[in-house]
């Protein structure tokens, strides 16, 4: 007699969980730019990674974003600020007439039509169908030719013999390099290291999401406030976007 | 002059081949990288396998990661460097490619030089490493 009761409470017990695993992603796509892709699965062109960067909030002496992408991706340099491999940077800009200047954080702008890819004589520069744009050290020739074409001056090239790094960034010498928008992290369904650090460390002035996502909070706020590109008018189509320049 | 030149070159060249050979089968013997055990209880296949196509697996799957952006794949060089990194006297585990280690005993054995480990992570990074894959 205590069978069918229990089969009840064992029905309503999984009923209830139905319904919480229904409720969940929900609350995890209102919350979390990203979620964790399935193993096996490849990244799609559903998703379009970017970032907003409020360059008002963004501290001319706040290098947040710089130190958080030197740990991660585990850049320690030789002391030679030109050579040196650097992913993301502050640049400061200054309006000569009024004498206005504020800084900015630059790195890869993973554009839709990225110079870099355009250029490159054996492949190495891709863009995955998410829109993050890679270099393939595989087939890396080392020619810099994509340093040349990028107008950002995002990319780097690797000079010196490279031990100690980390398992999820291989890196060598003879090899460009440039920011890979984290794509460890987004796999992951994290944000990356920058954007990570500026909430914690700094002032809140970078949001990273899906800008192929209506409901993402980075689509909303670019479908409603003002926003450009740096360089526009190139027509590369970057992932990134400023406020404030 | 010149038949006793070549009997003597003839000869030459066989207590050459003989003693090449000899010391190759001595060697073969006997000489075979003693490799340092691996953590895990099983490879991904198996071992005749592993040893004729891993750098296939590893050259396919590669391409697939970076290119695709495909994760937890069953064939991983992360995971292979995870698993059979020995672990030193003070507890630090040993690059996989220094000498008398699993990756590097083998190669040198082979007399292949191994290419991954001028970019790839030589010991597991767990400890320190963010990303969780």
């Amino acid at each position: 007699m205590t069978c069918p009761n229990t089969n009840k409470d064992r029905r309503q017990f999984l009923a209830g969980v139905a319904a919480t695993a229904v409720l969940a992603p929900g609350v995890v796509l209102l919350t979390a730019p990203a979620s964790a892709r399935a193993p096996g699965e490849p990244a799609t062109s559903a998703n379009r990674w970017g970032l907003l960067i409020d360059t008002t909030l963004c501290k001319s002496d706040c290098t947040a974003c710089v130190g958080a992408c030197v740990k991660e991706m585990g850049l320690e340099g030789h002391d030679r600020p030109r050579t040196d491999a650097q992913y993301i940077r502050k640049v400061t800009v200054s309006d000569p007439e009024t004498g206005h200047s504020h800084t900015l954080p630059v790195m890869c702008q993973h554009c839709a039509k990225a110079a870099c890819i355009e250029v490159c004589p054996t492949g190495a520069s891709m863009r995955r169908a998410d829109g993050i744009v890679l270099v393939d050290r595989h087939i890396c020739i080392g020619c810099r030719y994509c340093m040349m074409a990028c107008p950002y001056k995002a990319r780097s090239f690797t000079h010196e013999e490279q031990d100690n790094q980390k398992s999820y960034l291989p890196r060598g010498k003879g090899c460009v390099e440039a920011c890979t928008l984290c794509a460890h992290r987004i796999d992951d369904g994290r944000e990356p290291a920058c954007v990570e650090a500026c909430v914690t460390e700094g002032q809140g002035a970078m949001l990273f999401g899906d800008l192929a996502d209506p409901a993402s909070k980075i689509a909303q706020r670019v479908a409603k406030e003002a926003s450009s590109r740096i360089r526009a008018d190139l027509g590369l189509e970057p992932a990134v976007r400023y406020q404030g320049i | 002059m010149m038949r006793r030149l070549g009997a003597i070159g003839s000869l030459l060249a066989a207590v050459l081949v003989v003693t090449v050979l000899g010391s190759w089968a001595a060697w073969a013997a006997d000489g075979r990288p003693d490799l340092p055990k691996p953590k895990g209880e099983q490879c991904i296949d198996t071992v005749d396998n592993m040893r004729r196509g891993h750098f296939d697996m590893l050259e396919h799957q590669r391409s697939l990661t970076l290119r695709q952006g495909i994760r937890g794949a069953k064939v991983s060089l992360k995971e292979c460097v995870a698993c059979h990194a020995a672990e030193g006297a003070d507890g630090k585990p040993i690059p996989v490619n220094a000498p008398g280690q699993f990756c590097q005993s083998c190669h040198a054995y082979g007399a292949v030089s191994i290419d991954c480990f001028e970019c790839h992570a030589t010991t597991p990074k767990g400890a320190d490493a963010s990303a969780q894959r």
